[in-house]
């Protein structure tokens, strides 16, 4: 393709490191973006993928090496843009004045008007029929639509032109449908000059997109090839992982097989809803969907109906593994040790006095069982990336005693290997009699449960178990009711 | 990681040494260990409101108690009109201090849960009906505090004023509350996300209501102290605790945005505090120039302390 031409680069990056204080967090990495260019980017979580994008955008300067670039670089006429899995847009602000944040040039009478007009143009050109409020605040959307709008914002003119659009796992909070538009636009983009960095966990969105395939660990590229010099086997052999293949669907007929007359199946029913939810012990219940239509907000609901603000029983009946890890999940002045053992302290806790010596051992166990990247559990929980994050708010649920675990959406920037590590860890708690509810905007992980609801416009639009569960039948119930 | 966390409370205690420093170099050493005494006495009043109103800030953005010194005075109030002057009541009179606050704590979060209200706006309400109610029940009569009791808060045991031993042994007590106990990780964890901590469990409507709770019996206790050790309980004994409440939480070091406390550097703060007025006082500077300076100072030691921060 087009890395086989002469053409100049719009970012090269020579021998470039960069250390934050003993860590070193890239370490020595040469790279060249080439126009019309889509670069697959993937590894583990803490391979440097997100350092390396802040070098590339010109946040971070590098400790050594250079950086060459023709397109204005930094700062806010940047024709260099980089959209995170962290969601950054302020929340108390509407998509159009989010846009005039990133837009400095944007000025005078009218302005409000001109910004809306830009941002639903590039929706409406990223992400046709959108149905987006561009003056509604942002924290009245949901994820996904707040998701669409900073995609839009990184791709808007704003003054100037796109050169370079660094997309950071873009699609993890988008549904099938809504991830497939931005994929088409992407190849677009691509067609017409653009350089795309596209970061994400999820291989066959890599496969589809991208033209090369950059593969990191450990802060070095260890695998850079044409994307179809790569299958998925030899990708994820490259980011260092034994391959497994797709056990889910196997495990969880066999799981069936040996539970119909166990736990599984006929357990008590521990979950019923008004809006009719319901799960039994040890079952692991889907919510799927697209994405923003009611699920979380059935989950929240159900949570904090079934627990208290007043009490903290040493047993507590539920607990819940935020998605959305800004808001509903880490505490950031605190230690990722800290942060892991808050929902067990109760049971632990004598006279009111924590056990910090329980505490530590608890923290130093689900360190060893989930793989959380970092030396010291006294390290800021800041200091994770977010993968790594998401892993200790895993832990914090998991640790605790109770009988029924809530997942909002919980993978959203996990790494393959660990994914499937999760997955083995909940199927077993499940066996155990633990209950799991679980949404998801991934199809795959839907398709690992024993039964599956559907939402759609906040209501349950079809209830799936057993065989009944594939992509197709999910997908149909979706769409149903917007066909008519 | 150690420096970090003893930092902001370093820095309190620095300027409250610093202050002391100057002060002595004006009225020479023999002056010291009555300045120092001084200090100690006065900085106990401060330094107790403090620690509560430090509870309250550190539920997050918006949690303040604006009710202080309309509990200091009604709880110094009554408990006095209780005990009546007669030899033997000062626990009768302690029992009754600590209930006013109780019952003001209560009022208070009952305001802001039940009604909704902002706290800031709820309390500054609450604190209106609790001082009208000092006013309807002193009725300007100034009865003494039992002689017993007058000796215990203005006297000393070795040498430490009683009231600073008071303080003291309340700082260890939240101390440790916030370091090893249950209470203080769910009050941390409340206060840097609330929504957060519910989702991991934590009881945060419990944790505060006991803040509002904790500050309020403080207050009582402090009112309770104040009247005992000046004499008598006066309308206006808690008028300069609501700055000074804020004045020495933030100086100390504890969060504004919440999720982070910080005891030692409130009573650092305290002591600083009282130093600096008593210094302004000596160099001759008149009430006017005295609160510009001291006001001065104050934003100073905020801007000193969070540069520092921020650069670690």
């Amino acid at each position: 393709m087009n890395t086989s031409q002469p053409v100049e680069a719009v970012v090269a990056l020579r021998g470039v490191h960069k250390q934050f204080g003993a860590v070193r967090a890239i370490d020595g990495i040469d790279l060249t973006l080439a126009p019309g260019e889509c670069v697959g980017l993937v590894g583990h979580n803490g391979a440097g993928k997100s350092t390396l994008v802040n070098l590339i955008n010109g946040t971070l300067k590098p400790s050594r090496g250079e950086i060459d670039s023709h397109v204005t670089r930094g700062g806010r006429g940047s024709a260099i843009r980089s959209v995170f899995q962290e969601l950054s847009l302020c929340p108390n602000l509407s998509a159009a004045e989010n846009l005039r944040i990133a837009h400095p040039t944007l000025k005078g009478l009218g302005w409000r008007r001109r910004a809306g007009a830009e941002i639903r143009a590039s929706l409406d050109q990223v992400f046709p029929g959108h149905g987006i409020d561009t003056d509604a605040r942002v924290d009245t959307l949901s994820i996904a639509q707040r998701q669409m709008i900073e995609i839009a914002i990184g791709f808007a003119p704003r003054g100037g032109q796109a050169r370079l659009v660094i997309l950071d796992e873009p699609t993890s909070s988008l549904d099938a449908g809504i991830a497939e538009q931005l994929l088409a636009y992407v190849e677009r983009f691509c067609a017409e000059g653009g350089t795309v960095v596209f970061i994400s966990h999820m291989l066959g969105e890599i496969f589809r997109v991208a033209s090369r395939i950059v593969v990191m660990q450990d802060g070095r590229v260890v695998a850079e090839r044409a994307s179809q010099d790569f299958d998925r086997d030899s990708l994820v052999d490259a980011m260092g992982h034994v391959a497994q293949h797709a056990p889910s669907a196997d495990r969880r007929r066999d799981a069936e097989g040996a539970s119909t007359a166990g736990a599984g199946a006929s357990g008590e029913t521990v979950i019923e809803d008004a809006a009719g939810l319901s799960a039994r012990r040890g079952e692991i219940v889907g919510l799927a969907g697209l994405a923003g239509h009611g699920q979380a907000e059935a989950l929240a609901r159900l949570y904090f109906a079934g627990t208290s603000g007043w009490r903290a029983p040493r047993q507590p009946r539920m607990a819940f593994v935020a998605g959305d890890r800004g808001r509903d999940g880490v505490l950031p002045l605190w230690s990722i040790l800290r942060n892991l053992s808050l929902s067990v302290l109760p049971a632990g806790a004598r006279r009111g006095a924590v056990d910090r010596h329980a505490e530590a051992t608890l923290g130093h166990d689900w360190q060893q069982r989930i793989g959380i990247r970092s030396d010291d559990l006294g390290n800021p929980i800041t200091s994770l990336s977010g993968g790594n994050q998401q892993k200790v708010l895993f832990a914090r649920a998991l640790a605790s005693s109770a009988p029924i675990v809530v997942m909002d959406d919980p993978m959203r920037g996990v790494d393959v290997g660990t994914k499937q590590e999760v997955y083995a860890l909940i199927r077993a708690e499940a066996d155990a009699g633990r209950t799991f509810l679980w949404y998801s905007t991934e199809t795959e992980e839907v398709c690992q449960c024993d039964r599956v609801f559907v939402f759609r416009d906040g209501k349950i639009s079809a209830e799936l178990s057993g065989a009944e569960i594939s992509e197709e039948r999910i997908l149909a119930a979706s769409f149903e009711m917007q066909e008519n | 990681m150690q420096s970090l966390i003893s930092r902001p409370w370093l820095w309190a205690w620095l300027a409250a040494i610093a202050v002391f420093a100057l002060s002595i170099a004006l009225s020479g050493a023999s002056q010291a260990g009555g300045l120092l005494y001084a200090a100690l006495s006065f900085g106990a009043f401060a330094a107790i409101v403090g620690i509560g109103q430090m509870l309250v800030i550190t539920l997050g953005p918006g949690n303040i108690d604006l009710s202080i010194p309309a509990v200091m005075t009604l709880a110094g109030t009554l408990a006095l009109k209780a005990m009546d002057g007669a030899p033997g009541t000062a626990l009768l009179g302690l029992g009754v201090a600590l209930l006013v606050g109780l019952g003001c704590g209560a009022a208070n979060f009952a305001l802001i849960r039940l009604l909704r209200l902002p706290p800031i706006i709820a309390t500054l309400a609450a604190s209106l009906l609790y001082q009208s109610l000092a006013i309807w029940s002193n009725r300007g009569l100034r009865i003494k505090p039992p002689a017993a009791l007058a000796d215990f808060a203005t006297g000393r045991t070795l040498g430490v004023p009683n009231v600073a031993l008071i303080g003291v042994l309340l700082a260890l007590v939240v101390w440790w509350l916030l370091e090893r106990g249950l209470w203080g990780r769910w009050l941390l964890a409340t206060g840097q996300n609330p929504r957060a901590a519910r989702l991991a469990g934590v009881p945060v409507e419990r944790v505060r209501a006991s803040a509002y709770l904790s500050v309020a019996l403080l207050a009582g206790l402090t009112g309770f102290l104040l009247a005992s050790f000046s004499g008598g309980a006066a309308l206006n004994m808690g008028q300069q605790y609501l700055l000074l409440s804020i004045a020495v939480v933030v100086i100390g070091g504890t969060s504004i945005a919440g999720g982070f406390s910080n005891v030692p550097g409130v009573w650092g703060a305290a002591l600083f505090m009282f130093l600096v007025v008593s210094m302004l006082n000596a160099y001759g500077f008149d009430a006017g120039a005295r609160m510009m300076l001291t006001g001065m100072i104050i934003i100073g030691i905020v801007i000193a302390a969070n540069a520092r921060r921020r650069r670690a």
